[in-house]
């Protein structure tokens, strides 16, 4: 936990100390107070490391198909049994871990930069800057986020990158919301007016005073869109956008095993889709447990 | 009355702007040359500098956008590549299906999620609170194709309680005669008791599944307001004043606590109307979210481009209906107005 919570303020201009270890201290307090939270972390830490090390750790081949070892269930030589080429449906999901994980963190890293940027522009300058930026965040609230998101892939070109561009553009409006409210309010702080005296360009305290400031609650907010970005993408692909078969991908395992479904082989569909559940709920909690940390008030 | 309605009217009134220029530039982002995209893959040069001046693709950008407006107030979306219907119809005679899945899986949620979310809120720390919790926390986790899926396996392989997710009703029989769309309606319409519990049964797993996913936020919400509306100092004197419990909660309590609630729902359409297109993909369901997966599938953009507009404007005006809504629960904001 240590890690996660010294990260973000680390890359920035030297953070208060005490401020830092208070945050270490509290964190620890709540990890302690907070089962939950703890059971997620490791939960993490293992969706971590499937994505790194899963490719080279699986029994078999995540794309052989062995065909006369096709649709068994769930035994001891296939933990999760085998799909309709004979592919090893454990194996799968494990590799599949990666490139989820890789579209989650790429969607929220973008949205992030696109987002938080401007949500900070827009608080901190005001007048016509926020107008702009208030005006595509309705514009995109204005449409049901994933059929925007459908729109969006179909119109770019069906590949993963432009799943990950999808995503991030569907989450615009609550990091633009979200960062412009908490500059807004540091707009006039003492800090501020102390940078700007001791000769700071107006760029270099959004980017170097306020960004550094508002940042554990963005973090906070990429915790929480992370399991909507993956639940995003996993539908895109779920649809048939962006991964194409034969990728080892959560949602496009689920598609795969949907047909089967009705005729009793469950585990082709089941497992994706729980690996795709866990990683979720983990996220979730963990999302909910950094908010703990960093902005005790919102606890619901 | 009027006066709030003209003005909400108004206010949604950028919404639609936006979400038209939105459309519009989606499809002139297309990759490549639009006109070899409409003209299909296996059209000639010709071919394609035909669609390019029918298409009006060889004016300026203003020019096309002008077009575009003018052919959507005339209600023209455009033409399928794949089946050469014009998609506007395509998209009419499908949405019924679509919107009596979605109304009956809010109702559904509503049904679940305000009654326990009452529950949790009145008796903090209680068993019933902590599973809320529980159903909150999992709800949004759940990937609504998956459980889906899980209802398929459970109610038709395993328990066969449930038909084949296979469409609207059985191939078997006829649909009743067109009132609505709705099939639960018409069915009544025509007194038809077999027909409304066949696609009641058809209804039943698409349904509970989009229930399932919106429950959580609806949950959520309900205790969280109802918590601050029972802590407030009205809900003190009414329970002072000897009134009883009932009363206090459901009278006093509850009309204030629907408020923040009836906010939530936009929200919650966001995600029906974009869930309701995965659901209808598991079970086969002919309305328009199957409509546009099958376009995609095909390349064929008309029909998406169809598809997310009317969800747009689908969604803004159902945010319309929640702020109209919003003013008769809450008498405050009418005087605003």
């Amino acid at each position: 936990m240590t890690d996660t919570t010294a990260a973000p303020s680390s890359p920035s201009a030297p953070p208060r100390p005490s401020g830092l270890a208070a945050l270490v201290r509290h964190g620890r307090y709540v990890i302690a107070e907070n089962k939950v939270t703890g059971f997620a972390f490791g939960l993490f830490i293992a969706i971590v490391l499937a994505a790194l090390i899963g490719p080279y750790v699986v029994p078999y081949d995540p794309l052989a198909s062995d065909t006369a070892a096709a649709l068994k269930g769930p035994s001891l030589a296939h933990w999760f049994g085998t799909d309709q080429l004979g592919r090893d449906v454990f194996s799968r999901v494990i590799v599949a871990t990666r490139l989820d994980f890789f579209i989650a963190i790429a969607s929220v890293a973008l949205v992030f930069l696109m987002g938080g940027l401007a949500g900070v522009a827009a608080g901190f300058f005001g007048g016509w800057t926020d107008r702009i930026v208030g005006r595509i965040a309705d514009t995109i609230m204005a449409f049901p986020l994933f059929v925007l998101a459908m729109g969006i892939v179909a119109a770019l070109g069906n590949t993963v990158e432009n799943i990950v561009i999808a995503t991030a553009i569907v989450n615009f409006p609550l990091y633009a919301r979200v960062a412009r409210a908490e500059a807004n309010v540091r707009r006039d702080a003492g800090f501020v007016l102390a940078a700007r005296l001791s000769g700071n360009s107006e760029a270099r305290i959004v980017l170097a005073h306020i960004l550094p400031n508002i940042m554990p609650i963005m973090i906070v907010q990429m915790s929480l869109t992370m399991g909507y970005a993956i639940l995003n993408a996993a539908g895109l692909s779920f649809i048939g956008l962006g991964v194409r078969p034969p990728t080892a991908e959560w949602g496009i395992m689920v598609a795969e095993g949907a047909a089967f479904m009705v005729s009793g082989e469950w585990w082709i569909a089941f497992f994706p889709g729980a690996a795709l559940m866990i990683a979720v709920f983990c996220f979730n909690l963990l999302g909910d447990g950094l908010r703990d940390i960093v902005d005790p008030q919102r606890r619901t | 009355m009027l006066g709030m309605l003209t003005k909400r009217l108004m206010l949604a009134l950028p919404s639609l702007v936006g979400v038209v220029i939105v459309t519009f530039l989606l499809t002139r982002a297309l990759p490549g040359d639009p006109a070899a995209y409409f003209a299909g893959p296996a059209a000639t040069t010709e071919a394609v500098e035909q669609i390019r001046v029918k298409l009006g693709l060889d004016k300026p950008l203003i020019v096309q956008f002008g077009r575009y407006v003018s052919d959507l107030a005339r209600g023209d979306l455009g033409q399928s590549l794949t089946t050469g219907q014009p998609v506007a119809q395509e998209l009419r005679t499908r949405l019924p299906a679509s919107a009596e899945l979605t109304l009956l899986g809010l109702i559904v949620s509503m049904m679940i999620a305000v009654p326990l979310g009452i529950m949790a809120a009145t008796r903090p720390g209680s068993l019933i609170d902590h599973a809320c919790r529980v159903v909150t926390t999992a709800g949004v986790s759940l990937p609504v194709f998956f459980t889906g899926l899980i209802l398929v396996y459970v109610f038709y392989y395993l328990l066969g309680w449930a038909p084949a997710p296979l469409g609207r009703l059985d191939v078997f029989a006829n649909p009743p005669p067109t009132v609505t769309g709705f099939y639960l309606i018409d069915s009544l319409v025509a007194g038809d008791g077999e027909v409304f519990w066949a696609s009641l049964k058809q209804l039943f797993l698409p349904a509970l599944t989009l229930g399932i996913f919106s429950l959580a936020p609806i949950a959520r919400m309900t205790r969280a307001s109802m918590l601050a509306v029972l802590a407030s100092d009205f809900v003190r004197t009414a329970r002072a004043s000897g009134l009883s419990p009932y009363t206090v909660v459901v009278t006093y309590a509850f009309r204030n606590a629907m408020i923040p609630v009836v906010t939530t729902l936009g929200m919650v359409f966001s995600f029906l109307l974009g869930a309701n297109v995965l659901v209808e993909k598991v079970f086969a369901w002919p309305g328009i979210g199957s409509f546009a997966v099958e376009a995609l599938i095909a390349s064929d953009f008309a029909p998406l481009q169809g598809f997310v507009l009317t969800m747009a404007i689908l969604y803004v005006a159902l945010n319309l209906v929640i702020d109209i809504l919003y003013g008769l629960i809450d008498p405050r904001v009418r005087l605003d107005a």
